[in-house]
C-alpha cells in the first residue's frame, strides 16, 4: 500500500461551534482540503492535521477549551497527540 | 511524610497530561494477597505477552467530572432534537417512506450490537490490570450504553408509525439475517481479551465504522431525518475517542513483545474479513435504500477503507503487519456487492422485517453512473426481469432456504469475481462432517477455529429442524410460518413489498397522496 | 419543519416497543427510561461457548447462586439511564468543581493544622485505591451479570467509583502542591502500613470472587456501608474545627452519591430478598461471611482514628448495617 499518500482527517459537525475549529484547521494547515458534506466537514490533510488553541481563541475573541472539541467530533484517523494547547494528528509517530 | 514538607499549597500548575496521571494512573497496584493472575485471570488464554502496563498511552485524558461535563452537555443537545423532533412530528419531513426501511435494519442489526459492545468493554474494563487501558474501556462500555439508549429513545418516535421497528431485540436473537450482526458480536465476545479489543476497537471501530456512520448520517441528513442525523453524530463524537482507542492498544501490543504481531496479524486477518461480512448490508443501504443517495458503496469503500485503511497499515507495517488478507477481494467486489445483497432481499423478502423495491429508473441510472463496469452488463437486465415479472403479476419470490456460510452466515449469494453467473461456494471437512463457506475467506477463518464455528447457531439449518417456534404457542405445521411468528414478524405488515404495505398506505394518506391519482403520488 | 391542520389525523399505530407493552402490560405510553432499560440483553441463540467461560452461555443465569424468575426485575428507583444519569452527575461535579476552585485559590488548605493533613493523609488518600477495587468489582457485575437493568446500574456506579477516587486524587494534589507526593504516600501506605494491611487483604478477596452478585452484597453493601460511616463521614462534618469545613466541601460529593447510590443498591438487595425463601438464606449467609470479615479489617483503622470516635463509628455503623438489613428483608449476622 506504499502507493497511497497517507492521509489524516478529522470530521466535524456543521454547526456554529465548528466554525472557527475548521478556520482555524484552514489557517494552521495550508494543505488541508475541506469537503462540505450533508451536516458535516470533513478536512483531510497529507501526514499531519494540528489545530491550535491560539488560533481557535483569536478567530473566537474568547478563551476556548480544547477538550470541547470531543462535543463536534464526528470522526478522525491518524495517531492522536493532545495536550491542552493543541491536538495533532498525524502518521509515524 | 513530614506533612510540612510536602505541604504546599497553591504549587505548579499541571498539564492536561500530567494532571490526569496523577489521578489515574496510580490507581492499581499489584495484588500480594491474591496472585495477580487469579485477579486479571483472563490475559493468558491468548498467548499475548505484555511486560509492562505503563507504557499503555493514553489517547484522550477525559477524567471522569469532564467527561461527565461534556456528555451531558452532548446529551442536553441531543434530547432537545428528539423532543422538537417528536413534538412536530419530524417523521413526515423524510423525504420518502421507503427510507424508513433503512432504520429498520440499523435497529434490528446495529442497536443490539451497541448492547453486546456495552457489556463487552465492562469485561475489557475489569479485565485489563492498567487503570489507563482499563478505564478507556470502562467509558468505552458506558458511552455504548448511551448510544444504545439514544438510538431506542429516537427510533421511539419511527416506531409508533412504521412497522418493523417495533421488537427489536427478539429479532436480532431470532431473524436470520439478523445472525450475520449477532454472529459476528457474539463471535467478538466469546473470545479472549485482546481478541476482543482488536475485533471491536480495532478492526471494526477504526477500520470499518466509518463505512457505517459517516455515509449513512449524511444519507439520513439528506434524506431529511433529523433525528438520526443528530443521534449519529452524536455517537459519533464518542466514537471518535473509541478509534483512538483501538489505534493505540494495538501499538501498545505489537511495542510490547515481538512474538505479539503474529497473533495480532491473524486476529485482523480474521476480524476484517469477519467485519466486512456484515457490511454488505450497509452496502445494500446506500446503494439501494436511500431514496436520496450521498455516495455509492464503491466510493465509501475506497475514501473509507483503501485510502484511509491503506494510510493506517502504511504507519504499522514497521511493527511487520501488513494488509489484512483478502483486501484485495473486497476492492474487486465493491462492484457487485450491493446488487447482489440487494437481489437477496428482493428474493426473500418474504422472510424479512423490511420493505424491499425495484429500483426506479432515476435509481438505475444513478446506479449505471456509479458502477460502470457492472450495472448494465449484470444488473440492469436482472431488475428489468423482475419488473416484467411483477407487471405481469409474477412477482418472483424464493421459497426455498439460503445455504449459510457457516462461519458469516450470509447466505452463498455470492459469485465469483471473475465469473458474475457463478456462485461462490467453498467447502470444508471438520470430523466427517461437510461445512459450507461464501469465501475463501469465511473458510480460512473456520479452519482456524473450527471447534468454534461448528456450534454456530444458523437460522436456515434451525427452520428445518422444527426449533424455531414461537415457546408457549402451538406449531402451525407451516414451517415457514411458524418461523416468521417466531422471528416476530408479522406477515402482510413488517415483510414483502414496499408498495402495497400498510407503511405506504399510512404514508400516502399522512401526507395527504392518496386521493391522488397514482401516477402523482409515486 | 410544516406543521399543518392536518397532522391532527396522524394517530400513531403503536404507542411502545412490543418488549415494553410486554413488561408492563400493556402498548401504551411508555417513559423514556422504561424503553431504554429493560430487556435489552441478548437471550436466545448464543452461537459460541465464551472462551474464558467454556461451562456456560455469554450471558447466564448461573454466574451467581441468587435465583430470580424474572431477571429484568431490578428497577432503579431513581430511574437512570444514560442522559438522566450523567446530566445528575454534571451538576454533582459542577458544585464540586466551584468548591475545590474556591479552596485552591484562597489557599484554604494552608488553613488546615498539622493534624487535619495528618488525618487526610493516612485515613482518606488511601481510600483512592478502596474505591478503585470498588470501581473494578461493579465493573465485573456490569460485564458479568444477568439482565440490563443491573449491567446499566452497575456501569454507572463503576464510573462514579473512578470518579470519586479522582476527587480524592485532587485532594491530595492540593495538600502537596501538585507534586503528587502524598499520593505515593497514601499508596505506600496502602500497601504497606500495617493498619490498612487487613482491608487490603479484603480487598483483594472481593477482586477474585466470581459471584457477581455476591460481590456486588461484599462491596457496595458490607465495604460501603461501613467504610462511608467510619471513614468518610468525619471529613464530611468538619474534622477538628478550624479548616474542617473546608474538607467538608472537597468531600460533599461522596457524601452526595453515596446517599443516591444506596438508593439503588438497597432496591436491588430488596428485590432479589423479597423473590425467594432461597435468596434470603443466601443472602443471610453472605452477611454472616463478609460483615465478620470487614469488622475485623476496618478495626485497626477504627483504632487508627480513635480520635475521631473511630470505634465508637464503626460499632455504629455495624448497628446501622443490621437494621438496614432487617428492612431489605434477609437476616443480618
Amino acid at each position: 500500500m506504499t502507493s497511497i499518500q497517507s492521509t489524516v482527517f478529522m470530521a466535524l459537525q456543521t454547526n456554529d461551534d465548528t466554525r472557527p475549529i475548521i478556520e482555524a484547521l484552514q489557517r494552521d494547515n495550508p494543505d488541508a482540503v475541506v469537503h462540505r458534506l450533508p451536516a458535516m466537514v470533513k478536512i483531510d490533510a497529507p501526514g499531519r492535521l494540528v489545530l491550535k488553541r491560539s488560533t481557535v481563541e483569536e478567530i473566537l475573541g474568547t478563551d476556548w477549551d480544547l477538550q470541547s472539541i470531543n462535543l463536534n467530533l464526528i470522526s478522525l484517523s491518524g495517531n492522536v497527540d493532545e495536550s491542552e494547547d493543541e491536538m495533532i494528528l498525524h502518521w509515524n509517530r | 511524610m513530614n506533612t510540612q514538607d510536602t505541604r504546599r499549597p497553591s504549587g505548579k500548575k499541571l498539564s492536561l497530561k500530567e494532571k490526569y496521571a496523577q489521578m489515574t494512573r496510580g490507581l492499581g497496584w499489584d495484588t500480594t494477597y491474591e496472585p495477580m493472575d487469579k485477579v486479571f485471570d483472563q490475559l493468558g488464554l491468548e498467548g499475548i505477552k505484555i511486560h509492562d502496563w505503563d507504557k499503555w498511552e493514553d489517547p484522550f485524558r477525559l477524567t471522569m467530572d469532564a467527561y461527565w461535563k461534556y456528555q451531558a452537555e452532548k446529551e442536553r443537545k441531543l434530547y432537545a432534537v428528539l423532543d422538537a423532533f417528536q413534538q412536530n412530528n419530524g417523521h413526515l419531513n423524510i423525504s420518502d417512506a421507503r427510507y424508513v426501511n433503512t432504520l429498520k435494519l440499523f435497529f434490528t442489526g446495529i442497536t443490539p450490537a451497541e448492547y453486546n459492545a456495552h457489556r463487552l468493554f465492562s469485561m475489557l474494563g475489569r479485565q485489563f490490570p492498567g487503570p489507563g487501558a482499563a478505564i478507556a474501556c470502562q467509558m468505552q462500555a458506558v458511552d455504548e450504553l448511551r448510544h444504545v439508549q439514544t438510538q431506542i429513545h429516537c427510533i421511539s418516535q419511527y416506531n409508533k408509525y412504521f412497522n418493523g421497528l417495533h421488537d427489536h431485540t427478539v429479532m436480532n436473537d431470532r431473524l436470520w439475517y439478523l445472525s450475520v450482526p449477532k454472529s459476528f458480536f457474539e463471535d467478538a465476545i466469546s473470545s479472549g481479551p485482546f481478541e476482543q479489543i482488536i475485533a471491536i476497537s480495532f478492526a471494526l471501530e477504526y477500520l470499518l465504522t466509518n463505512l457505517v456512520f459517516m455515509p449513512f448520517m449524511s444519507g439520513a441528513a439528506y434524506n431529511g431525518d433529523m433525528a438520526t442525523v443528530t443521534f449519529g453524530f452524536s455517537s459519533q463524537s464518542d466514537e471518535a475517542r473509541h478509534m483512538t482507542l483501538g489505534l493505540e492498544c494495538i501499538k501498545f501490543v505489537l511495542e510490547q513483545d515481538p512474538g505479539n504481531a503474529a497473533i495480532i496479524q491473524r486476529y485482523l486477518d480474521k476480524w476484517f474479513w469477519r467485519g466486512y461480512k456484515v457490511l454488505g448490508l450497509v452496502s445494500m443501504m446506500l446503494d439501494y435504500m436511500l431514496p436520496k443517495k450521498v455516495m455509492s458503496w464503491k466510493e465509501a469503500w475506497d475514501i473509507y477503507f483503501v485510502q484511509n485503511g491503506g494510510s493506517l497499515f502504511n504507519d504499522l507495517s514497521r511493527y511487520g503487519l501488513r494488509m489484512p488478507k483478502y483486501w484485495e477481494q473486497s476492492v474487486a467486489e465493491a462492484e457487485h456487492l450491493s446488487h447482489q445483497t440487494w437481489n437477496a432481499f428482493y428474493n426473500f423478502s418474504g422472510a424479512a422485517a423490511f420493505h424491499v423495491w425495484l429500483p426506479s429508473d432515476e435509481d438505475m441510472a444513478w446506479l449505471a453512473e456509479k458502477y460502470p463496469n457492472t450495472f448494465d452488463q449484470h444488473y440492469r437486465p436482472r431488475i428489468e426481469h423482475y419488473r416484467k415479472l411483477q407487471a405481469e403479476g409474477k412477482r418472483y419470490y424464493n421459497p426455498s432456504l439460503p445455504m449459510l456460510c457457516q462461519t458469516c452466515q450470509t447466505p452463498l449469494i455470492f459469485t465469483e469475481m471473475d465469473d458474475p453467473t457463478r456462485t461462490s461456494h467453498r467447502q470444508l471437512e471438520h470430523d466427517g462432517d461437510t461445512y459450507h463457506f461464501c469465501s475463501d475467506g469465511c473458510r480460512d477463518i473456520f479452519a482456524g477455529q473450527p471447534d468454534k464455528y461448528v456450534s454456530a447457531w444458523l437460522p436456515a439449518h434451525q427452520i428445518l429442524q422444527g426449533n424455531c417456534v414461537e415457546p408457549g404457542a402451538e406449531a402451525a405445521g407451516d414451517p415457514g410460518a411458524d418461523a416468521l411468528r417466531y422471528f416476530h414478524v408479522v406477515a402482510g405488515q413488517d415483510n414483502l413489498d414496499y408498495e402495497g404495505s400498510p407503511d405506504e398506505a399510512n404514508w400516502l394518506r399522512w401526507k395527504g397522496l392518496d386521493k391522488m391519482p397514482p401516477a402523482a403520488a409515486a | 419543519m410544516s406543521v399543518e391542520i392536518r397532522v391532527a389525523s396522524i394517530d400513531p399505530i403503536r404507542q411502545t416497543f412490543a418488549r415494553t407493552a410486554r413488561r408492563f402490560g400493556a402498548d401504551k405510553p411508555a417513559s423514556r427510561y422504561q424503553e431504554a432499560s429493560f430487556d435489552l440483553q441478548p437471550r436466545d441463540n448464543f452461537h459460541y461457548r465464551p472462551v474464558w467461560d467454556p461451562q456456560r452461555d455469554i450471558y447466564d443465569r448461573r454466574r451467581t447462586a441468587i435465583e430470580m424468575r424474572d431477571w429484568d426485575d431490578f428497577r432503579d428507583p431513581r430511574q437512570y439511564y444514560y442522559a438522566t444519569y450523567v446530566l445528575n452527575r454534571a451538576r454533582m461535579q459542577e458544585a464540586a468543581e466551584k468548591n475545590f476552585e474556591f479552596v485552591d485559590r484562597h489557599g484554604l488548605m494552608a488553613t488546615l493544622n498539622a493534624g487535619q493533613v495528618q488525618d487526610i493523609e493516612t485515613l482518606l488518600l488511601p481510600l483512592r485505591h478502596l474505591e478503585w477495587a470498588a470501581n473494578l468489582n461493579n465493573c465485573f457485575i456490569s460485564a458479568y451479570c444477568f439482565g440490563s437493568p443491573m449491567a446499566q446500574g452497575a456501569i454507572y456506579t463503576t464510573t462514579d467509583r473512578l470518579g470519586i477516587a479522582q476527587y480524592l486524587s485532587r485532594i491530595g494534589l492540593l495538600i502537596d502542591g501538585n507534586s503528587g507526593q502524598s499520593l505515593a504516600d497514601a499508596k505506600a501506605r496502602w500497601l504497606d502500613d500495617p493498619a490498612w494491611q487487613p482491608l487490603r487483604r479484603l480487598t483483594e478477596r472481593s477482586l477474585v470472587q466470581k459471584d457477581w452478585f455476591e460481590i456486588f452484597f461484599a462491596q457496595n453493601l458490607v465495604l460501603d456501608g461501613l467504610i462511608h460511616p467510619l471513614l468518610y463521614a468525619p471529613f464530611h462534618s468538619g474534622v477538628g474545627d478550624a479548616g474542617g469545613a473546608y474538607l467538608a466541601m472537597l468531600t460533599e460529593f461522596i457524601k452526595d452519591w453515596s446517599a443516591d447510590n444506596q438508593k439503588w443498591v438497597d432496591a436491588c438487595l430488596k428485590i432479589a430478598a423479597a423473590e425467594s425463601p432461597v435468596n434470603r438464606a443466601r443472602l443471610s449467609a453472605w452477611t454472616t461471611a463478609w460483615k465478620a470479615q470487614a469488622l475485623d479489617a476496618l478495626a485497626p483503622l477504627a483504632q487508627r482514628a480513635a480520635h475521631l470516635d473511630g470505634p465508637e463509628r464503626l460499632a455504629a455503623a455495624s448497628r446501622a448495617l443490621d437494621q438496614r438489613i432487617a428492612k431489605l428483608g434477609f437476616d443480618a449476622a
